[in-house]
């Protein structure tokens, strides 16, 4: 029985590189390889709009990898190369756009909404405190 | 009254912002350079390697850049029609080749005829991706001062240059 885990283990854990995408050769120095995995996730596939980089396999992102490979290596902030892929495609390659007079409602409207419905909040349980107690609770007993 | 104006009103927002969705291609991603320079690039010919093809030879008229590539079926789909242009006489049509492979391309350009002032062999897709180019076909219209006017990803049709292209050029012309 532990045979069979153990073999259905490995097994598992085979699948996980054998789907990997990214097949190019990464960092030796694994605090850039670390950057790169970040940055990679964070970026959209433009072709494939719902995945990231990381997860596609089409040849733009494949290019798009090969670029912020070259950028890091090249010794840019993740600051400069996400600039360097919002020159080039816009706010939307950004899975966490910056914040700008563009993207500004994006990244506000939450918290202007929490203050709407807190506001709200307030003053409907103010109102509700200064009714006066229910007089039909207080005739069957329940309040006593 | 108010209780009852401001939810409505924030309904038909909504509703506003819902409908123009029914019609917007979220697919569809605007060009970063509509109105500025065309990006930088320097790409040796397909024709002939030690000739270059650059961001100046755009300077000086109103042109188009084609992205392109022998892999692509929107590229195929479009040839006949950039033929068609090309004979027309009515712009001169650059194109960057995009990842593709020069044997591949130069046969295609000597089968299907070839549409192209000069066409930019861009073998590692670079140059694609500094004029943020997400799939091919696109195809950028530039003015003679070589800014970028207007960007069409997908293939080009007879009714889409006159919907999309020609008021434009007509707006550069004036």
């Amino acid at each position: 029985m532990t045979c069979r885990c153990l073999i259905t283990l490995a097994l598992l854990l085979c699948t996980a590189t054998a789907g990997a995408i990214d097949t190019d050769k990464g960092f030796d120095d694994p605090e850039l390889q670390a950057r790169y995995t970040k940055l990679i996730a964070e970026v959209r596939c433009v072709t494939c709009q719902n995945q990231s980089i990381k997860d596609s396999n089409a040849f733009i992102a494949a290019d798009l990898r090969r670029e912020i490979r070259r950028l890091i290596a090249d010794g840019k902030t993740d600051a400069e190369i996400a600039d360097f892929l919002v020159t080039r495609y816009g706010d939307f390659v950004l899975y966490r756009p910056r914040f700008s007079g563009k993207t500004m409602l994006l990244w506000l409207i939450p918290f202007l909404l929490i203050v709407v419905a807190g506001t709200a909040l307030v003053r409907v349980v103010r109102h509700r405190m200064n009714l006066p107690i229910d007089d039909d609770l207080i005739d069957d007993g329940r309040m006593r | 009254m108010i209780r009852f104006l401001l939810p409505l009103l924030l309904f038909v927002v909504l509703i506003g912002f819902m409908w123009r969705g029914l019609y917007s291609d979220p697919s569809e991603l605007p060009s970063q350079y509509i109105g500025k320079p065309a990006p930088e690039f320097r790409l040796p010919t397909l024709k002939d390697p030690a000739r270059m093809l650059s961001a100046d030879d755009l300077v000086g008229q109103i042109s188009l850049v084609n992205v392109w590539g022998t892999w692509c079926v929107g590229c195929r789909a479009e040839h006949d029609f950039l033929m068609q242009l090309k004979r027309s006489g009515e712009i001169p049509i650059f194109a960057i080749n995009w990842r593709d492979n020069r044997q591949d391309a130069l046969r295609w350009l000597q089968q299907l005829g070839d549409p192209y002032v000069a066409s930019g062999f861009d073998e590692d897709g670079r140059v694609g991706i500094d004029w943020g180019v997400y799939g091919a076909p696109e195809t950028f219209l530039i003015d003679p001062g070589g800014n970028v006017i207007y960007r069409h990803p997908g293939a080009l049709t007879a009714s889409i240059w006159q919907q999309e292209f020609v008021p434009r050029i007509e707006g550069i012309a004036e």
